[in-house]
C-alpha cells in the first residue's frame, strides 16, 4: 500500500512544476496524519515522564518462571524510576523524529513500537515496589487469544467464500452451551464434538438463508446471535439451574509436551496448554494451507472474489459457499467449547462476552488472512490478559479503567490500520445464477 | 470445427429474444454477428455457451447435435466464450485464473503452481500471446487481461471461440494487436464468432457477416462487397446516415478559456499539464486521445469536480476557477458524463426523477422543501417526447432503459438547459447506431444554436464526424490542435500515440 509512501520524500520534480504546484503535491492530509502520530507519541512520552516516573519508587520485579518449572529463570528486577525515564526518552525521540521528519512507510510500525514501549512503562509503574508474574500473564495471553483467533478463522472461512458471518458470537455461545451439556453427560471429547456440530448447524442456517433465499447476511447474523443468546439463557434457567450435574463438565487439562515444554518462557506459553489451544494453532496453519495451496482454497477464494467468473468455468458457487460456511461454523462452535470445556467447566448466560465480535475485528485487522488474524487476536488476548493481571497487583488504576484496555487497544489498532485491509470483492453479495 | 445453429428460439416473459435463428460458422473463418443492443446477440451466445437452454432448435458441432445443461458442458464440447466483461479474479495471478476449474494438482487437491505456470506459458508461446503467468490480473492492462481470457478458453481445448464485443474496452493499438491474435487463431483452424456493433471492424476482420434484428436473422453480407451504410440499414431496419451533416461552423466569442491549467495526483504526478484551450460559441471542439491521457480530468476540472493545482478557467468573462460544481452548473455548464451509469443517472430512480436530478431544488420542481410531482412529471413527459426516449414511460426505473435510451435521457436533461457551454464525454459509448445518429444530430443542433461544445471521445470516427477543431491529448498534455478539414485520422492517430510527427 502506498498511503504512507513518499509523503516527505523530495521526489524528483519535473521542471514544469512550479513552486506552488510542488507544495501542493505533498498531500496535506498525509502530512497532517504524520504530524498527529508524532504528537501522540510525544504525548505518551510526556505521560511516562511527568506522570508515571515521578509516581514510581523502588524495584519492579517480573517473574519469568513458575515455581515448578524445570529451568528457573531469575526474576527480572528493574529499578522503576530510572527505567521509566529511559523509556520516556525513547518515546520522545521516536515522537520527535516522527513529528519533524516522519518515518514514511514505517510510521505505522513505529507507532506500534511506541505503544509497546508505553505498555511496558505502565507495567513497570504499576509493579514498582512489587512483584508481577510476567510468565503467568503471557500464558494466559495465549489462552485468551484462542477463542478470538478461532472466531476470526470462522469469519475468514465464510467471508473468503463471499458470505458475511457476523453470527460468530452466536456460534461461540451455542458451542459453549452444547459443549458443557454433552461434556457433563458424556465426557469432554463428546462435548467438543457436540460444540463443533452446533456451530455447523448454525452455519447451515446462515448458508441456507443467504445462499438459497438471498436473505441479507447481516440480518441473518444478528438473528443467529439473538437466537442463541435467548435460547441458551432460556435453557439455562429452565434446565441447568435444576440439574447442576448437567452443567459440570470436565475441563481439558493442560498437556505438557516433553522437552519443548521445559524451555523457559516459550515452554509454558506454547507447549503446556490444553488440546483446544493446540488445535487453534493447528487449525490456523491448516486453514492457511487449505486456502492458499489447495484446489479447494483457490475455488473458495474465486467464489468470494468473482462468483460469475467461477460459475462460467463450471464451478458451483452455492456448493462451494455451503462447504466454506459450514466449515467456518464448525470452527466457531469448536471455539465456543473453549469457554466451558477449556476453562471453567460450566456455562453462564452470555459468557462469551463479545469474543465473537472481537474475532470479527481480528479478522479484518488480519486482512482476511488466518496468520494475520492470529497476530491481531494475540494483541487482543494480550491486552485482555494484561488488564486482568494488573488488577491483581496493587495499583492506583481503578479496575473499571483496566478492563477498558482491550477496547482502547481496539480503537488504536483500528485508527492505525483503517482502510488498509481489503475484503474479498464479492463479500456479502448474494450470487444469482442467470 | 464447424458450428451450426438450427432454428434457435428462446422466449423470455414478454420478449421473444431469439426467433428461429440459424447460422453457420466454419473452421478457419471469422463470422461476425452484428446487431443493435437488444437484437438477441447476447441471448444467442448464452445459449451457445450453455448458460441458457433454447426453447427449440439445435446446436450442431461437426454434424453432431449437442445439448448443454451448464457452461461446463459447452466448454467440454469445445466452445469457449470471451466475455465482454472479463470473467477474471483481479487478485489472482494469470496462471491461477487460467487453471481455475481445471487445476493441476498433487494428490488430487494440492495445487501444482509450477505446472499451472508451465501450461500457461505453453499456450502463450504456441499462439503468440505473451503474458507473465505470475503477474496479478489487477496489475495488467485491459488488452493483456483479454489475452488471459483467450488463453483460458484455449487451455480448455476450445475450437470455437466466441468474442463478445472484444474491442469495446481496447485502445486503438490493442485493437490492432487483437486483430493479429484473431488472424493467428484463424490460421490454426479455430472457428471464430465475433459479436460486435462496430461495423468497420466487422468488415475489416470477418469472412462472413450475419445481421440480427429483433431476435431474427435479417440478412447476411459479404464483407468484401458490403458497406457500413448497408450493414447499418440492415441492423436498424431503415436507411442510416453515418456521416453527420453539418454546415461549416460560425465561431463567435470565446466561451470556455483554460489557461495553464495543471492538476496533480496525490503522488505529485501531473494529470493535466499546462492545458491551454479555448472553445468558442457555435463550434464543436473534439478532444481525441487514448483513454487515460487526462480527458477525464479535463472534464472534471471544468465542472469543478477535481481541484486544480494551478491555472485559470473562465466561462465567458467569469472566472470559475475553484467554484463549487453546483455553482459552475448554474453558471451555465451542461455535462454529459463519460460513464452514464456511474455519474449520469441513478438507476433505481424513475426517468422523471432522473430528468430533474440537476434542478429538483429549484422552481418549478420544488416549493420550499416540497417536491412538485406534477411539475416534474409534466416536464419529464415533454423531454421524453422531444428527445425520443423509448419506451416513453416516465415512471419506469432508469435502469430499465437500454443504453441508448438512457443516454438520450441524460442528453435530454443536459441539452434542454439554456447554457453557453456543453461538455459531452464519450457521448455514444456502447450504444446502438440509431441512438448514435440521434445524439450526433442533437449535438450539431446545439452548436448551430450558438452553444460552445467540447466533445471527448476515444472513437476517432466520432471525433472526425463531429468536430470543427480537434485537440489531441497525450499524457495529460494537449499535443496538437488541428482544424478538422486540414488533418486526417492517421495524423491524429500518431499524435494520440505520443509520436510528435
Amino acid at each position: 500500500m502506498s498511503d504512507h509512501s513518499s509523503e516527505f520524500q523530495q521526489a524528483p520534480m519535473e521542471s514544469y512544476l512550479s513552486k506552488e504546484a510542488k507544495s501542493n503535491t505533498l498531500s496535506k492530509s498525509k502530512v497532517r496524519r504524520a504530524k498527529i502520530l508524532g504528537v501522540i507519541m510525544l504525548f505518551l512520552s510526556a505521560v511516562v515522564m511527568f506522570v508515571l516516573a515521578p509516581a514510581s519508587a523502588g524495584i519492579a520485579t517480573f517473574g519469568l518462571s513458575f515455581s515448578d518449572d524445570k529451568f528457573q529463570l531469575e526474576a527480572l528486577a528493574i529499578p522503576s524510576t530510572a527505567a521509566l525515564y529511559v523509556l520516556a526518552m525513547v518515546l520522545a525521540f521516536l515522537g520527535g523524529t516522527q513529528f519533524l521528519k516522519g518515518f514514511q512507510r514505517k510510521s505505522t510500525l513505529i507507532l506500534g513500537i511506541s505503544f509497546v514501549v508505553f505498555v511496558i512503562s505502565i507495567m513497570i509503574w504499576a509493579t514498582a515496589g512489587q512483584e508481577f508474574s510476567l510468565i503467568s500473564m503471557l500464558v494466559s495471553t495465549i489462552a485468551r487469544t484462542t477463542p478470538i483467533a478461532l472466531g476470526a478463522l470462522s469469519g475468514i472461512l465464510c467471508e473468503r467464500s463471499g458470505v458475511v458471518n457476523i453470527g460468530i458470537e452466536g456460534m461461540l455461545l451455542g458451542g459453549a452451551f452444547t459443549g458443557v451439556v454433552m461434556g457433563s453427560l458424556l465426557g469432554g471429547w463428546i462435548g467438543l464434538i457436540a460444540a463443533t456440530i452446533t456451530g455447523g448447524i448454525l452455519a447451515l442456517l446462515l448458508a441456507f438463508l443467504s445462499i438459497n433465499y438471498r436473505v441479507d447476511q447481516i440480518i441473518i447474523g444478528v438473528v443467529i446471535n439473538l437466537l442463541v443468546l435467548g435460547l441458551t439463557s432460556f435453557l439455562t434457567a429452565q434446565i441447568l439451574v435444576g440439574r447442576p450435574e448437567w452443567n459440570d463438565a470436565p475441563i481439558f487439562p493442560a498437556i505438557k509436551i516433553p522437552i519443548l515444554g521445559d524451555i523457559p518462557i516459550i515452554g509454558p506459553m506454547f507447549f503446556d496448554q490444553t488440546v483446544i489451544v493446540y488445535a487453534m494453532f493447528g487449525l490456523v496453519a491448516l486453514t492457511t494451507f487449505m486456502l492458499f495451496r489447495t484446489r479447494w482454497g483457490l475455488r473458495t477464494r474465486s467464489v468470494g472474489e468473482n462468483p460469475k467468473a467461477a460459475d462460467s468455468l463450471g464451478i458451483s458457487v452455492s456448493k462451494t459457499r455451503y462447504l466454506a460456511v459450514v466449515y467456518g461454523g464448525m470452527v466457531g462452535g469448536f471455539a465456543g467449547a473453549w469457554f466451558t470445556l477449556g476453562t471453567v467447566g460450566r456455562f453462564d448466560e452470555g459468557m462469551t462476552g463479545g469474543a465473537g465480535f472481537i474475532g470479527l475485528a481480528a479478522m479484518i485487522f488480519g486482512g482476511w488472512n488466518p496468520i494475520g488474524a492470529l497476530g491481531a487476536a494475540l494483541i487482543f488476548g494480550f491486552s485482555d490478559s494484561l488488564s486482568q493481571k494488573l488488577a491483581l497487583v496493587n495499583t492506583s488504576i481503578p479496575t473499571e479503567f483496566l478492563s477498558m484496555t482491550p477496547y482502547l487497544v481496539t480503537i488504536v489498532v483500528v485508527a492505525g490500520l483503517v482502510g488498509r485491509a481489503r475484503p474479498p470483492a464479492a463479500d456479502g453479495q448474494p450470487f444469482e445464477k442467470q | 470445427m464447424e458450428l451450426e445453429l438450427r432454428g434457435i428460439t428462446k422466449a423470455f416473459p414478454g420478449v421473444l429474444a431469439n426467433d428461429n435463428v440459424s447460422l453457420t460458422a466454419r473452421s478457419g473463418q471469422v463470422l461476425a454477428l452484428i446487431g443493435e443492443n437488444g437484437a438477441g446477440k447476447s441471448t444467442l451466445m448464452n445459449i451457445l455457451s450453455g448458460i441458457y437452454r433454447p426453447d427449440s432448435g439445435e446446436i450442431v458441432l461437426d454434424g453432431k447435435v449437442q445439448k448443454f445443461h451448464d457452461p461446463g458442458e459447452a466448454i467440454k464440447a469445445g466452445i469457449g466464450m470471451v466475455h465482454q466483461h472479463f470473467m477474471l479474479v483481479p487478485v489472482f495471478t494469470v496462471a491461477e485464473n487460467v487453471v481455475l476449474g481445471v487445476e493441476p494438482t498433487f494428490f488430487g487437491n494440492i495445487l501444482n503452481a509450477k505446472k499451472a505456470n508451465k501450461e500457461v506459458q505453453e499456450i502463450s508461446q504456441k499462439y503468440g500471446l505473451a503474458v507473465d503467468p505470475k503477474a496479478k490480473i489487477e496489475d495488467l492492462a485491459v488488452g493483456l487481461q483479454q489475452r488471459v481470457e483467450i488463453i483460458k478458453v484455449l487451455l480448455r481445448g476450445a475450437k470455437v471461440l466466441v468474442f463478445d464485443e472484444p474491442t469495446a474496452v481496447l485502445t486503438p493499438q490493442e485493437v490492432i494487436e487483437f486483430f493479429g491474435i484473431v488472424a493467428e487463431l484463424k490460421s490454426r483452424g479455430a472457428t471464430i464468432i465475433f459479436i460486435t456493433h462496430k461495423l468497420k471492424e466487422a468488415i475489416a476482420i470477418a469472412d462472413s457477416i450475419t445481421v440480427l434484428r429483433g431476435g431474427k436473422v435479417v440478412g447476411h453480407a459479404d464483407p468484401k462487397t458490403t458497406t457500413q451504410e448497408e450493414l447499418a440499414a440492415m441492423m436498424v431496419g431503415r436507411p442510416i446516415d453515418l456521416t453527420v451533416n453539418k454546415a461549416p461552423a460560425q465561431p463567435g466569442a470565446p466561451v470556455l478559456t483554460m489557461s495553464s491549467v495543471t492538476m496533480t495526483d496525490d503522488m505529485g504526478r501531473a494529470l493535466l499539464d499546462d492545458i491551454n484551450l479555448e472553445v468558442r460559441a457555435g463550434e464543436i471542439v473534439g478532444v481525441a486521445g487514448i483513454q487515460g491521457n487526462g480527458q477525464t480530468e479535463l472534464i472534471e476540472a471544468i465542472t469543478g469536480l477535481l481541484p486544480l493545482a494551478k491555472g485559470q478557467i473562465k466561462l465567458k468573462d467569469m472566472d470559475i476557477t475553484g467554484s463549487k460544481p453546483r455553482q459552475i452548473h448554474r453558471d451555465g455548464v451542461a455535462h454529459v458524463p463519460e460513464d452514464r451509469n456511474e455519474m449520469g443517472m441513478i438507476g433505481s430512480f424513475t426517468v422523471a426523477e432522473n430528468l430533474v436530478l440537476d434542478s429538483y431544488y429549484s422552481q418549478p420542481y420544488s416549493h420550499g422543501v416540497r417536491l412538485q410531482r406534477g411539475a416534474i412529471d409534466e416536464g419529464a413527459r415533454i423531454l421524453v417526447k422531444d428527445y425520443d426516449v423509448r419506451p416513453p414511460h416516465i415512471e419506469n426505473m432508469a435502469s430499465a432503459l437500454s443504453g441508448g435510451n438512457a443516454q438520450k435521457m441524460i442528453v435530454a436533461r443536459e441539452f434542454s438547459r439554456d447554457v453557453p457551454l456543453v461538455l459531452c464525454a464519450q457521448p455514444t459509448r456502447g450504444i446502438d447506431v440509431g441512438s448514435i445518429e440521434y445524439i450526433h444530430e442533437q449535438i450539431v443542433r446545439k452548436r448551430d444554436e450558438g452553444v460552445a461544445i467540447l466533445v471527448v471521445s476515444t472513437e476517432l470516427d466520432e471525433i472526425f464526424a463531429l468536430s470543427d477543431r480537434i485537440v489531441v491529448m497525450f499524457d495529460g498534455k494537449i499535443v496538437a490542435t488541428l482544424n478538422t478539414s486540414e488533418t486526417d485520422p492517421t495524423q491524429v492517430g500518431l499524435y494520440m500515440a505520443g509520436k510528435n510527427s
